[in-house]
Protein backbone atom coordinates (compact mmCIF):
# COMPACT_ATOMS: atom_id res chain seq x y z
CA UNK A 1 0.00 0.00 0.00
CA UNK A 2 0.98 3.41 -0.83
CA UNK A 3 1.94 5.61 2.10
CA UNK A 4 -1.31 7.88 0.59
CA UNK A 5 -4.07 4.58 1.43
CA UNK A 6 -2.37 4.45 4.95
CA UNK A 7 -2.34 8.38 5.55
CA UNK A 8 -6.13 8.34 4.27
CA UNK A 9 -6.54 4.89 6.31
CA UNK A 10 -5.47 7.10 9.59
CA UNK A 11 -7.49 10.15 8.61
CA UNK A 12 -10.77 8.02 8.72
CA UNK A 13 -9.79 5.85 11.85
CA UNK A 14 -9.25 9.48 13.58
CA UNK A 15 -12.75 10.94 11.89
CA UNK A 16 -14.34 8.09 13.39
CA UNK A 17 -12.05 7.55 16.52
CA UNK A 18 -12.82 11.01 18.32
CA UNK A 19 -16.58 10.78 18.21
CA UNK A 20 -16.53 7.39 19.43
CA UNK A 21 -14.46 8.50 22.15
CA UNK A 22 -16.83 11.66 22.79
CA UNK A 23 -19.62 9.41 23.17
CA UNK A 24 -17.85 7.20 26.10
CA UNK A 25 -16.57 10.13 27.86
CA UNK A 26 -20.27 11.73 27.18
CA UNK A 27 -18.96 15.12 25.13
CA UNK A 28 -22.08 15.40 22.84
CA UNK A 29 -20.28 18.88 21.97
CA UNK A 30 -17.30 17.11 20.43
CA UNK A 31 -19.40 14.44 18.44
CA UNK A 32 -21.47 17.51 16.73
CA UNK A 33 -18.00 18.99 15.69
CA UNK A 34 -16.92 15.69 14.27
CA UNK A 35 -20.41 15.62 12.12
CA UNK A 36 -19.85 18.89 11.04
CA UNK A 37 -16.36 18.27 9.95
CA UNK A 38 -17.88 14.70 7.93
CA UNK A 39 -20.35 16.96 6.41
CA UNK A 40 -18.09 19.35 5.66
CA UNK A 41 -15.61 16.68 4.07
CA UNK A 42 -18.23 15.81 1.36
CA UNK A 43 -19.18 19.00 0.77
CA UNK A 44 -15.39 19.05 -0.13
CA UNK A 45 -15.57 15.88 -1.79
CA UNK A 46 -17.92 17.25 -4.13
CA UNK A 47 -16.06 20.45 -5.18
CA UNK A 48 -13.19 18.54 -5.79
CA UNK A 49 -14.50 16.54 -8.25
CA UNK A 50 -14.80 20.01 -10.52
CA UNK A 51 -12.03 21.34 -9.00
CA UNK A 52 -9.00 19.11 -8.80
CA UNK A 53 -9.86 16.14 -11.49
CA UNK A 54 -11.58 18.38 -13.75
CA UNK A 55 -9.56 21.75 -13.51
CA UNK A 56 -12.96 23.72 -12.78
CA UNK A 57 -12.16 26.53 -10.27
CA UNK A 58 -15.83 26.95 -8.92
CA UNK A 59 -16.56 29.53 -6.80
CA UNK A 60 -20.18 29.08 -6.26
CA UNK A 61 -20.22 25.77 -5.04
CA UNK A 62 -22.27 26.98 -2.30
CA UNK A 63 -25.23 27.45 -4.35
CA UNK A 64 -25.62 23.80 -4.48
CA UNK A 65 -25.07 23.42 -0.75
CA UNK A 66 -27.61 25.83 0.12
CA UNK A 67 -30.06 24.65 -2.59
CA UNK A 68 -29.75 20.80 -0.60
CA UNK A 69 -30.33 22.55 2.57
CA UNK A 70 -33.24 24.80 1.51
CA UNK A 71 -34.65 21.35 -0.64
CA UNK A 72 -34.22 20.01 3.71
CA UNK A 73 -35.37 23.26 5.09
CA UNK A 74 -38.52 23.22 2.74
CA UNK A 75 -39.78 19.83 3.25
CA UNK A 76 -39.33 19.71 6.48
CA UNK A 77 -41.05 22.74 7.28
CA UNK A 78 -43.94 22.13 5.16
CA UNK A 79 -44.10 18.89 6.96
CA UNK A 80 -43.69 19.90 10.73
CA UNK A 81 -46.46 22.39 9.75
CA UNK A 82 -48.68 20.01 8.33
CA UNK A 83 -49.01 22.20 4.80
CA UNK A 84 -48.71 21.21 1.32
CA UNK A 85 -45.82 22.64 -0.53
CA UNK A 86 -48.08 23.27 -3.79
CA UNK A 87 -51.85 22.29 -3.82
CA UNK A 88 -52.18 22.90 -7.84
CA UNK A 89 -52.33 20.98 -10.21
CA UNK A 90 -51.57 18.59 -7.58
CA UNK A 91 -50.94 17.99 -3.93
CA UNK A 92 -47.09 18.11 -2.53
CA UNK A 93 -46.96 17.58 0.87
CA UNK A 94 -43.48 18.13 2.82
CA UNK A 95 -41.83 15.33 4.20
CA UNK A 96 -39.54 14.11 7.42
CA UNK A 97 -37.77 11.58 5.50
CA UNK A 98 -34.01 11.90 5.00
CA UNK A 99 -34.34 9.45 2.37
CA UNK A 100 -36.94 11.35 0.05
CA UNK A 101 -35.06 14.57 1.01
CA UNK A 102 -31.90 13.31 0.42
CA UNK A 103 -33.08 12.39 -3.27
CA UNK A 104 -34.45 15.47 -3.63
CA UNK A 105 -31.30 17.82 -2.51
CA UNK A 106 -29.38 15.60 -5.15
CA UNK A 107 -31.92 16.22 -7.92
CA UNK A 108 -32.52 19.79 -7.35
CA UNK A 109 -28.73 20.35 -6.85
CA UNK A 110 -28.08 18.78 -9.74
CA UNK A 111 -30.73 20.46 -12.06
CA UNK A 112 -28.90 23.75 -10.71
CA UNK A 113 -25.70 22.58 -11.76
CA UNK A 114 -26.46 21.09 -14.96
CA UNK A 115 -27.92 24.99 -15.96
CA UNK A 116 -25.31 26.47 -13.93
CA UNK A 117 -23.13 24.40 -15.63
CA UNK A 118 -24.58 24.59 -19.11
CA UNK A 119 -24.11 28.40 -19.49
CA UNK A 120 -20.80 28.67 -17.52
CA UNK A 121 -18.64 25.67 -18.88
CA UNK A 122 -18.52 27.86 -22.14
CA UNK A 123 -16.00 30.11 -20.25
CA UNK A 124 -12.27 29.33 -18.64
CA UNK A 125 -10.18 30.84 -16.66
CA UNK A 126 -11.13 33.96 -14.50
CA UNK A 127 -13.98 34.73 -16.33
CA UNK A 128 -15.72 31.06 -15.20
CA UNK A 129 -14.64 31.72 -11.29
CA UNK A 130 -16.37 35.11 -12.00
CA UNK A 131 -19.74 33.37 -13.48
CA UNK A 132 -19.67 30.78 -10.48
CA UNK A 133 -19.26 33.43 -8.27
CA UNK A 134 -22.15 35.68 -10.11
CA UNK A 135 -24.80 32.77 -9.83
CA UNK A 136 -24.00 31.93 -6.81
CA UNK A 137 -24.68 35.54 -5.63
CA UNK A 138 -27.87 35.25 -7.26
CA UNK A 139 -29.28 32.60 -5.78
CA UNK A 140 -27.93 34.05 -2.36
CA UNK A 141 -30.11 36.93 -2.73
CA UNK A 142 -33.14 35.75 -4.17
CA UNK A 143 -33.08 33.32 -1.46
CA UNK A 144 -32.46 36.59 0.98
CA UNK A 145 -35.22 38.36 -0.36
CA UNK A 146 -38.17 35.10 -0.59
CA UNK A 147 -40.37 35.50 2.85
CA UNK A 148 -41.97 32.64 2.08
CA UNK A 149 -38.89 30.21 3.72
CA UNK A 150 -37.85 32.67 5.88
CA UNK A 151 -35.52 35.64 4.10
CA UNK A 152 -32.35 36.33 5.86
CA UNK A 153 -33.91 34.86 8.45
CA UNK A 154 -33.88 31.43 7.62
CA UNK A 155 -35.78 28.46 8.83
CA UNK A 156 -35.84 26.80 11.88
CA UNK A 157 -36.63 22.83 11.91
CA UNK A 158 -37.94 22.08 15.36
CA UNK A 159 -36.94 17.78 14.90
CA UNK A 160 -34.35 16.29 13.00
CA UNK A 161 -35.46 14.04 10.33
CA UNK A 162 -36.58 10.55 9.98
CA UNK A 163 -34.29 7.49 9.12
CA UNK A 164 -35.06 3.86 9.52
CA UNK A 165 -33.90 2.33 12.15
CA UNK A 166 -32.26 5.74 13.89
CA UNK A 167 -32.65 7.69 16.25
CA UNK A 168 -31.74 10.95 14.52
CA UNK A 169 -31.43 13.33 17.26
CA UNK A 170 -28.86 10.96 18.96
CA UNK A 171 -26.20 12.60 18.10
CA UNK A 172 -23.91 9.55 17.70
CA UNK A 173 -26.12 7.95 15.30
CA UNK A 174 -26.56 10.84 13.18
CA UNK A 175 -22.68 10.70 13.15
CA UNK A 176 -22.47 7.50 11.70
CA UNK A 177 -25.24 8.03 9.21
CA UNK A 178 -22.84 11.04 7.64
CA UNK A 179 -19.75 9.46 8.67
CA UNK A 180 -21.45 6.13 6.28
CA UNK A 181 -22.60 8.11 3.50
CA UNK A 182 -19.26 10.14 3.35
CA UNK A 183 -17.50 6.59 2.74
CA UNK A 184 -19.93 5.60 0.48
CA UNK A 185 -19.40 9.05 -1.77
CA UNK A 186 -15.73 8.25 -1.22
CA UNK A 187 -15.73 4.68 -2.52
CA UNK A 188 -17.41 6.31 -5.16
CA UNK A 189 -15.47 8.83 -5.73
CA UNK A 190 -12.37 6.30 -5.88
CA UNK A 191 -13.80 4.02 -8.71
CA UNK A 192 -14.53 7.37 -10.55
CA UNK A 193 -11.26 8.97 -10.39
CA UNK A 194 -9.78 5.40 -11.84
CA UNK A 195 -12.56 5.17 -14.33
CA UNK A 196 -12.86 5.88 -18.17
CA UNK A 197 -14.68 9.17 -17.53
CA UNK A 198 -11.63 9.59 -14.67
CA UNK A 199 -9.24 9.51 -17.24
CA UNK A 200 -10.72 11.73 -19.89
CA UNK A 201 -11.66 14.21 -16.93
CA UNK A 202 -8.19 14.42 -15.86
CA UNK A 203 -6.70 14.52 -19.35
CA UNK A 204 -9.27 17.30 -20.57
CA UNK A 205 -7.84 19.15 -17.26
CA UNK A 206 -3.90 19.08 -18.50
CA UNK A 207 -4.82 19.53 -22.06
CA UNK A 208 -8.19 20.02 -23.55
CA UNK A 209 -6.34 20.04 -27.17
CA UNK A 210 -4.80 16.49 -26.59
CA UNK A 211 -8.67 15.25 -25.65
CA UNK A 212 -10.36 17.07 -28.52
CA UNK A 213 -7.79 15.52 -31.12
CA UNK A 214 -9.24 11.92 -30.03
CA UNK A 215 -12.23 13.02 -30.46
CA UNK A 216 -14.05 13.63 -27.20
CA UNK A 217 -15.57 16.70 -26.25
CA UNK A 218 -14.05 18.21 -23.06
CA UNK A 219 -17.59 20.64 -22.18
CA UNK A 220 -19.42 17.63 -22.12
CA UNK A 221 -17.02 15.97 -19.57
CA UNK A 222 -16.88 19.05 -17.54
CA UNK A 223 -20.67 19.43 -17.84
CA UNK A 224 -20.94 15.94 -16.44
CA UNK A 225 -18.14 16.34 -13.43
CA UNK A 226 -19.95 19.66 -12.77
CA UNK A 227 -23.56 17.86 -12.35
CA UNK A 228 -22.11 15.39 -9.88
CA UNK A 229 -20.15 17.58 -8.29
CA UNK A 230 -22.64 19.78 -7.59
CA UNK A 231 -24.95 16.86 -6.61
CA UNK A 232 -22.79 15.80 -4.26
CA UNK A 233 -22.18 19.20 -2.39
CA UNK A 234 -25.96 19.54 -2.61
CA UNK A 235 -26.03 16.03 -0.08
CA UNK A 236 -23.48 17.31 2.55
CA UNK A 237 -26.01 20.98 2.26
CA UNK A 238 -29.34 19.09 3.27
CA UNK A 239 -26.91 17.19 5.89
CA UNK A 240 -25.70 20.34 7.37
CA UNK A 241 -29.65 21.64 7.58
CA UNK A 242 -30.13 18.55 9.55
CA UNK A 243 -27.22 19.06 11.49
CA UNK A 244 -28.00 22.40 13.06
CA UNK A 245 -31.98 22.05 12.27
CA UNK A 246 -31.89 25.09 10.82
CA UNK A 247 -30.90 26.80 7.21
CA UNK A 248 -30.30 30.17 5.92
CA UNK A 249 -29.15 32.00 3.42
CA UNK A 250 -25.79 32.45 4.61
CA UNK A 251 -25.36 27.88 3.48
CA UNK A 252 -25.06 30.12 0.20
CA UNK A 253 -23.06 32.83 0.76
CA UNK A 254 -19.61 32.89 -1.25
CA UNK A 255 -18.07 32.78 2.05
CA UNK A 256 -19.32 29.35 2.12
CA UNK A 257 -17.73 28.78 -0.98
CA UNK A 258 -14.74 29.92 -0.29
CA UNK A 259 -14.51 27.72 2.64
CA UNK A 260 -15.66 24.47 0.92
CA UNK A 261 -12.51 25.48 -1.36
CA UNK A 262 -10.14 26.11 1.45
CA UNK A 263 -10.76 22.35 3.00
CA UNK A 264 -9.34 21.57 -0.46
CA UNK A 265 -6.59 23.69 -0.77
CA UNK A 266 -5.66 22.50 2.66
CA UNK A 267 -5.70 18.73 2.19
CA UNK A 268 -4.70 18.21 -1.26
CA UNK A 269 -6.60 19.63 -4.55
CA UNK A 270 -7.26 16.83 -6.38
CA UNK A 271 -6.64 14.44 -3.77
CA UNK A 272 -9.40 11.87 -2.90
CA UNK A 273 -9.03 12.50 1.29
CA UNK A 274 -7.80 15.81 0.50
CA UNK A 275 -11.44 17.62 1.76
CA UNK A 276 -11.32 15.30 4.51
CA UNK A 277 -8.01 16.10 5.76
CA UNK A 278 -8.40 19.67 5.16
CA UNK A 279 -12.25 19.36 6.15
CA UNK A 280 -10.99 18.13 9.80
CA UNK A 281 -8.57 20.67 10.28
CA UNK A 282 -10.23 23.65 9.59
CA UNK A 283 -12.47 22.42 12.55
CA UNK A 284 -9.61 22.12 14.71
CA UNK A 285 -8.67 25.11 14.34
CA UNK A 286 -12.00 27.12 14.42
CA UNK A 287 -12.52 24.90 17.30
CA UNK A 288 -9.33 25.65 19.29
CA UNK A 289 -7.99 28.76 17.75
CA UNK A 290 -11.46 30.43 17.92
CA UNK A 291 -12.17 29.41 21.67
CA UNK A 292 -8.67 31.61 21.71
CA UNK A 293 -9.01 34.34 19.69
CA UNK A 294 -11.93 35.87 18.02
CA UNK A 295 -9.67 36.65 15.06
CA UNK A 296 -8.68 33.36 14.50
CA UNK A 297 -9.41 33.72 10.79
CA UNK A 298 -6.40 35.56 10.72
CA UNK A 299 -4.43 31.97 11.63
CA UNK A 300 -6.09 30.24 8.83
CA UNK A 301 -5.63 32.22 6.17
CA UNK A 302 -1.42 32.22 7.85
CA UNK A 303 -2.20 28.54 7.63
CA UNK A 304 -3.19 28.93 3.89
CA UNK A 305 -0.87 31.23 2.80
CA UNK A 306 2.01 28.66 4.04
CA UNK A 307 0.22 25.90 2.27
CA UNK A 308 0.16 27.37 -1.33
CA UNK A 309 3.47 28.71 -0.93
CA UNK A 310 5.13 25.89 0.28
CA UNK A 311 3.09 23.18 0.09
CA UNK A 312 0.93 22.81 -3.26
CA UNK A 313 -0.12 19.21 -2.87
CA UNK A 314 -1.51 20.24 0.45
CA UNK A 315 -0.87 18.35 3.87
CA UNK A 316 -1.49 15.08 1.62
CA UNK A 317 1.14 15.92 -0.73
CA UNK A 318 3.85 17.25 2.18
CA UNK A 319 3.20 14.12 3.85
CA UNK A 320 2.14 11.41 1.19
CA UNK A 321 4.43 13.01 -1.77
CA UNK A 322 3.39 13.70 -5.42
CA UNK A 323 0.34 12.10 -6.28
CA UNK A 324 0.92 8.69 -8.35
CA UNK A 325 -0.69 8.40 -11.89
CA UNK A 326 -4.10 6.37 -11.04
CA UNK A 327 -3.48 2.52 -12.42
CA UNK B 1 -11.11 10.67 -57.23
CA UNK B 2 -12.53 7.56 -56.07
CA UNK B 3 -9.35 7.15 -54.24
CA UNK B 4 -9.41 10.33 -52.60
CA UNK B 5 -9.55 10.10 -48.87
CA UNK B 6 -8.83 14.02 -47.88
CA UNK B 7 -9.88 17.03 -50.18
CA UNK B 8 -9.07 20.56 -49.20
CA UNK B 9 -10.27 22.95 -51.37
CA UNK B 10 -9.57 26.74 -51.11
CA UNK B 11 -8.68 27.26 -47.56
CA UNK B 12 -7.80 30.90 -46.42
CA UNK B 13 -7.00 31.76 -43.01
CA UNK B 14 -5.45 35.30 -42.40
CA UNK B 15 -4.40 36.36 -39.09
CA UNK B 16 -4.60 40.10 -39.06
CA UNK B 17 -2.99 41.05 -42.22
CA UNK B 18 -1.00 38.01 -42.47
CA UNK B 19 -2.65 35.53 -44.40
CA UNK B 20 -1.02 32.23 -43.63
CA UNK B 21 -2.90 30.22 -46.14
CA UNK B 22 -4.05 31.33 -49.18
CA UNK B 23 -6.06 29.71 -51.43
CA UNK B 24 -4.89 26.22 -50.43
CA UNK B 25 -6.02 22.95 -52.18
CA UNK B 26 -4.76 19.31 -51.80
CA UNK B 27 -5.59 16.13 -51.70
CA UNK B 28 -4.97 12.88 -50.10
CA UNK B 29 -5.13 9.26 -51.82
CA UNK B 30 -5.65 6.26 -50.44
CA UNK B 31 -2.04 4.39 -49.69
CA UNK B 32 -0.39 7.42 -50.51
CA UNK B 33 2.40 9.65 -48.28
CA UNK B 34 2.01 13.33 -49.31
CA UNK B 35 4.78 15.39 -48.18
CA UNK B 36 3.84 19.40 -47.30
CA UNK B 37 7.07 21.24 -47.49
CA UNK B 38 7.72 24.77 -47.08
CA UNK B 39 10.28 27.64 -45.32
CA UNK B 40 9.22 28.26 -41.50
CA UNK B 41 5.94 30.02 -41.49
CA UNK B 42 4.73 29.12 -44.62
CA UNK B 43 1.57 28.34 -43.29
CA UNK B 44 1.87 24.16 -43.12
CA UNK B 45 1.07 23.86 -39.58
CA UNK B 46 -2.15 26.46 -39.65
CA UNK B 47 -3.29 24.32 -42.77
CA UNK B 48 -3.05 21.22 -40.70
CA UNK B 49 -4.94 22.74 -37.72
CA UNK B 50 -7.98 24.21 -40.45
CA UNK B 51 -8.39 20.38 -41.72
CA UNK B 52 -8.81 19.07 -38.11
CA UNK B 53 -10.93 22.19 -37.03
CA UNK B 54 -8.64 23.31 -34.18
CA UNK B 55 -8.62 26.60 -36.52
CA UNK B 56 -11.58 28.12 -38.13
CA UNK B 57 -10.89 28.56 -41.60
CA UNK B 58 -11.57 31.82 -43.14
CA UNK B 59 -13.17 30.10 -46.18
CA UNK B 60 -12.89 26.80 -48.09
CA UNK B 61 -13.73 23.50 -47.40
CA UNK B 62 -12.52 20.62 -46.58
CA UNK B 63 -14.17 16.73 -47.37
CA UNK B 64 -13.00 13.56 -46.01
CA UNK B 65 -14.21 10.96 -47.87
CA UNK B 66 -16.94 13.06 -49.33
CA UNK B 67 -18.50 14.14 -46.44
CA UNK B 68 -17.92 18.27 -46.25
CA UNK B 69 -16.72 18.54 -42.52
CA UNK B 70 -17.94 22.46 -42.40
CA UNK B 71 -19.80 23.01 -38.97
CA UNK B 72 -17.86 20.05 -37.14
CA UNK B 73 -15.58 20.72 -34.45
CA UNK B 74 -12.26 19.25 -33.88
CA UNK B 75 -13.21 16.11 -31.97
CA UNK B 76 -16.02 15.17 -34.17
CA UNK B 77 -13.35 15.97 -36.65
CA UNK B 78 -11.38 13.46 -35.26
CA UNK B 79 -14.23 11.08 -34.23
CA UNK B 80 -15.07 10.62 -38.16
CA UNK B 81 -11.56 9.70 -38.80
CA UNK B 82 -8.52 12.38 -38.57
CA UNK B 83 -5.77 11.62 -36.70
CA UNK B 84 -3.04 13.82 -36.09
CA UNK B 85 -0.07 14.63 -34.06
CA UNK B 86 1.63 18.17 -33.40
CA UNK B 87 4.40 20.14 -33.91
CA UNK B 88 4.57 21.02 -30.40
CA UNK B 89 3.65 17.79 -28.91
CA UNK B 90 0.18 18.35 -26.88
CA UNK B 91 0.15 15.84 -24.25
CA UNK B 92 -1.61 15.13 -20.84
CA UNK B 93 1.70 15.46 -18.95
CA UNK B 94 0.67 14.43 -15.42
CA UNK B 95 -0.50 10.97 -16.66
CA UNK B 96 1.63 8.10 -17.76
CA UNK B 97 2.74 6.77 -21.28
CA UNK B 98 0.38 4.04 -21.33
CA UNK B 99 -2.34 6.37 -19.91
CA UNK B 100 -2.32 8.44 -22.65
CA UNK B 101 -2.17 5.91 -25.40
CA UNK B 102 -5.52 4.22 -23.49
CA UNK B 103 -7.30 8.07 -23.54
CA UNK B 104 -6.54 7.42 -27.18
CA UNK B 105 -8.42 4.13 -27.34
CA UNK B 106 -10.69 4.87 -25.48
CA UNK B 107 -11.35 8.30 -28.32
CA UNK B 108 -11.66 5.14 -30.40
CA UNK B 109 -14.33 3.26 -28.85
CA UNK B 110 -16.47 7.03 -28.81
CA UNK B 111 -17.30 7.50 -25.31
CA UNK B 112 -16.01 8.20 -21.78
CA UNK B 113 -19.17 7.87 -19.63
CA UNK B 114 -18.25 4.78 -17.98
CA UNK B 115 -17.82 5.79 -14.39
CA UNK B 116 -16.91 2.94 -12.11
CA UNK B 117 -15.20 -0.15 -14.23
CA UNK B 118 -11.56 0.79 -13.82
CA UNK B 119 -10.25 1.95 -17.27
CA UNK B 120 -6.30 0.84 -16.81
CA UNK B 121 -7.79 -2.87 -16.15
CA UNK B 122 -10.11 -2.85 -19.45
CA UNK B 123 -8.39 -5.62 -21.60
CA UNK B 124 -9.56 -4.09 -24.78
CA UNK B 125 -8.55 -0.78 -24.52
CA UNK B 126 -5.08 -1.73 -22.84
CA UNK B 127 -4.90 -4.34 -26.01
CA UNK B 128 -5.10 -1.43 -28.45
CA UNK B 129 -2.47 0.66 -26.34
CA UNK B 130 0.22 -1.76 -25.66
CA UNK B 131 0.24 -2.50 -29.44
CA UNK B 132 0.28 1.34 -30.22
CA UNK B 133 3.36 1.92 -27.98
CA UNK B 134 4.33 -1.54 -29.04
CA UNK B 135 4.93 0.45 -32.82
CA UNK B 136 6.33 3.31 -32.12
CA UNK B 137 8.96 1.76 -29.78
CA UNK B 138 7.78 2.77 -26.36
CA UNK B 139 7.04 -0.57 -25.14
CA UNK B 140 8.94 -0.27 -22.30
CA UNK B 141 8.30 2.80 -20.93
CA UNK B 142 4.71 2.83 -20.39
CA UNK B 143 4.69 2.85 -16.71
CA UNK B 144 6.98 5.99 -17.07
CA UNK B 145 4.97 9.98 -16.50
CA UNK B 146 4.68 11.40 -19.98
CA UNK B 147 6.27 14.23 -18.26
CA UNK B 148 9.08 12.72 -17.63
CA UNK B 149 9.47 11.65 -21.49
CA UNK B 150 12.89 12.96 -23.66
CA UNK B 151 11.20 15.47 -26.51
CA UNK B 152 11.81 11.92 -29.07
CA UNK B 153 9.79 10.30 -27.09
CA UNK B 154 6.85 12.51 -26.37
CA UNK B 155 7.26 12.97 -30.35
CA UNK B 156 6.36 8.76 -31.25
CA UNK B 157 3.95 8.59 -28.05
CA UNK B 158 2.14 11.80 -30.33
CA UNK B 159 2.35 8.77 -33.24
CA UNK B 160 1.18 6.07 -30.40
CA UNK B 161 -1.64 8.24 -29.83
CA UNK B 162 -2.68 8.47 -33.24
CA UNK B 163 -2.36 4.77 -34.26
CA UNK B 164 -4.94 4.06 -30.97
CA UNK B 165 -7.47 5.97 -33.32
CA UNK B 166 -7.17 4.22 -36.14
CA UNK B 167 -7.69 6.58 -38.30
CA UNK B 168 -8.76 6.96 -42.32
CA UNK B 169 -6.16 9.43 -42.39
CA UNK B 170 -3.20 10.95 -40.30
CA UNK B 171 -2.03 14.86 -40.47
CA UNK B 172 1.36 14.54 -39.27
CA UNK B 173 3.22 17.44 -38.46
CA UNK B 174 6.87 17.47 -38.12
CA UNK B 175 6.92 13.98 -36.40
CA UNK B 176 10.58 13.44 -36.94
CA UNK B 177 11.40 16.95 -35.55
CA UNK B 178 14.56 16.38 -32.65
CA UNK B 179 14.56 12.32 -32.73
CA UNK B 180 18.32 11.90 -33.87
CA UNK B 181 19.36 9.76 -36.45
CA UNK B 182 18.43 6.35 -35.09
CA UNK B 183 14.87 7.66 -34.06
CA UNK B 184 14.47 9.38 -37.27
CA UNK B 185 15.10 6.15 -39.13
CA UNK B 186 12.62 4.23 -36.54
CA UNK B 187 9.96 6.61 -37.59
CA UNK B 188 10.72 7.05 -41.25
CA UNK B 189 10.00 2.72 -40.87
CA UNK B 190 6.94 3.21 -39.14
CA UNK B 191 5.52 5.93 -41.68
CA UNK B 192 6.37 3.24 -43.96
CA UNK B 193 4.10 0.76 -42.63
CA UNK B 194 1.67 3.16 -41.76
CA UNK B 195 0.88 4.14 -45.22
CA UNK B 196 -0.97 1.15 -45.92
CA UNK B 197 -3.73 1.37 -42.89
CA UNK B 198 -4.40 5.19 -43.97
CA UNK B 199 -2.57 7.97 -46.10
CA UNK B 200 -0.46 10.42 -44.49
CA UNK B 201 -0.38 13.78 -44.76
CA UNK B 202 2.99 14.54 -44.06
CA UNK B 203 4.52 17.30 -42.86
CA UNK B 204 8.80 17.46 -42.66
CA UNK B 205 12.00 19.34 -42.59
CA UNK B 206 14.03 16.46 -43.35
CA UNK B 207 14.67 16.92 -46.99
CA UNK B 208 16.32 13.26 -47.13
CA UNK B 209 13.52 11.81 -45.44
CA UNK B 210 10.68 13.29 -47.61
CA UNK B 211 12.33 12.17 -50.30
CA UNK B 212 12.81 8.55 -49.64
CA UNK B 213 9.10 8.79 -48.02
CA UNK B 214 6.78 10.75 -50.02
CA UNK B 215 4.91 9.37 -53.36
CA UNK B 216 4.06 12.93 -54.15
CA UNK B 217 4.86 16.47 -52.59
CA UNK B 218 3.60 19.77 -52.28
CA UNK B 219 5.73 22.79 -51.33
CA UNK B 220 3.96 25.71 -50.02
CA UNK B 221 5.43 29.13 -49.68
CA UNK B 222 3.80 32.15 -47.77
CA UNK B 223 0.73 30.50 -47.73
CA UNK B 224 0.34 29.49 -51.39
CA UNK B 225 1.11 25.90 -52.80
CA UNK B 226 3.04 26.41 -55.65
CA UNK B 227 3.70 23.09 -56.85
CA UNK B 228 2.58 19.78 -56.14
CA UNK B 229 4.13 16.98 -57.83
CA UNK B 230 6.19 13.32 -57.90
CA UNK B 231 9.53 13.61 -55.60
CA UNK B 232 11.50 13.55 -59.28
CA UNK B 233 9.35 16.59 -60.71
CA UNK B 234 10.15 18.46 -57.58
CA UNK B 235 13.60 17.58 -57.06
CA UNK B 236 14.33 19.08 -60.47
CA UNK B 237 11.86 22.46 -60.45
CA UNK B 238 13.55 25.49 -60.69
CA UNK B 239 11.74 27.83 -58.85
CA UNK B 240 11.79 25.60 -55.86
CA UNK B 241 14.54 25.29 -55.81
CA UNK B 242 15.47 28.70 -56.22
CA UNK B 243 12.52 29.04 -53.48
CA UNK B 244 13.86 26.79 -50.74
CA UNK B 245 15.25 23.34 -51.63
CA UNK B 246 18.38 25.66 -52.18
CA UNK B 247 21.05 23.05 -53.36
CA UNK B 248 20.44 20.73 -50.10
CA UNK B 249 18.85 18.13 -52.52
CA UNK B 250 20.92 17.01 -54.98
CA UNK B 251 19.73 16.88 -58.85
N1 LIG C 1 -2.39 31.88 -33.76
C1 LIG C 1 -1.66 32.70 -34.56
N2 LIG C 1 -1.78 34.03 -34.44
C2 LIG C 1 -1.06 34.85 -35.23
N3 LIG C 1 -0.19 34.43 -36.16
C3 LIG C 1 -0.02 33.12 -36.30
C4 LIG C 1 -0.74 32.17 -35.51
N4 LIG C 1 -0.36 30.93 -35.88
C5 LIG C 1 0.54 31.08 -36.87
N5 LIG C 1 0.74 32.39 -37.13
C6 LIG C 1 1.62 32.92 -38.16
O1 LIG C 1 1.21 32.34 -39.38
C7 LIG C 1 2.33 32.02 -40.16
C8 LIG C 1 2.31 30.56 -40.50
O2 LIG C 1 2.62 29.82 -39.35
P1 LIG C 1 2.69 28.25 -39.33
O3 LIG C 1 1.46 27.71 -39.94
O4 LIG C 1 3.01 27.83 -37.96
O5 LIG C 1 3.94 27.98 -40.28
P2 LIG C 1 4.79 26.66 -40.51
O6 LIG C 1 4.15 25.54 -39.77
O7 LIG C 1 4.78 26.47 -41.98
O8 LIG C 1 6.17 26.95 -40.00
C9 LIG C 1 3.55 32.45 -39.39
O9 LIG C 1 3.95 33.73 -39.84
C10 LIG C 1 3.07 32.51 -37.98
O10 LIG C 1 3.78 33.47 -37.24
MG1 LIG D 1 4.83 24.39 -38.28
Amino acid sequence: MSRETYLNIATLAVLAGVPLWAWMADEPFTITLATRAVIFALAGVGLNLALGLGGLVSLGHAAFFGIGGYAMGILASHAQSYTPLIEVPFVIEGTKSMIVIWLVAILASALAALAIGVLSLRTSGVYFIMITLAFGQMIYYFAISWPAYGGEDGLSIYLRNDFPGVNTLMPMQFFGLCFAILCLVLVGMNLLQKSAFGLALSAARQNETRVLSVGMEPYKLRLVAFVISGAITGLAGALFADLNRFVSPTMLSWQMSGEIMIFIIIGGVGRLFGPVIGAMIFILLEHVLGGLSEFWHVYLGALLLGIVLFAKGGVIGALAGREKAHD
Amino acid sequence: MTDTVLRVENLFKSFGALRATNDVSLDLRAGEIHALIGPNGAGKSTLIQQITGHLASDSGRVFLMEEDLAGIGPAGRARRGLGRTFQISSLAMEHTVLQNAVLGALGRRGHAMSFFKPVMKDVALLEAAHSALDQVGLAQHGAVRTADLSHGQRRQLEVAVALTLRPKVFLMDEPMAGLGLEGAQQMIGLLTELRNSAPILLIEHDMDAVFALADRISVLVYGEVIATGTPDEIRVNPEIRRAYLGDDVPL
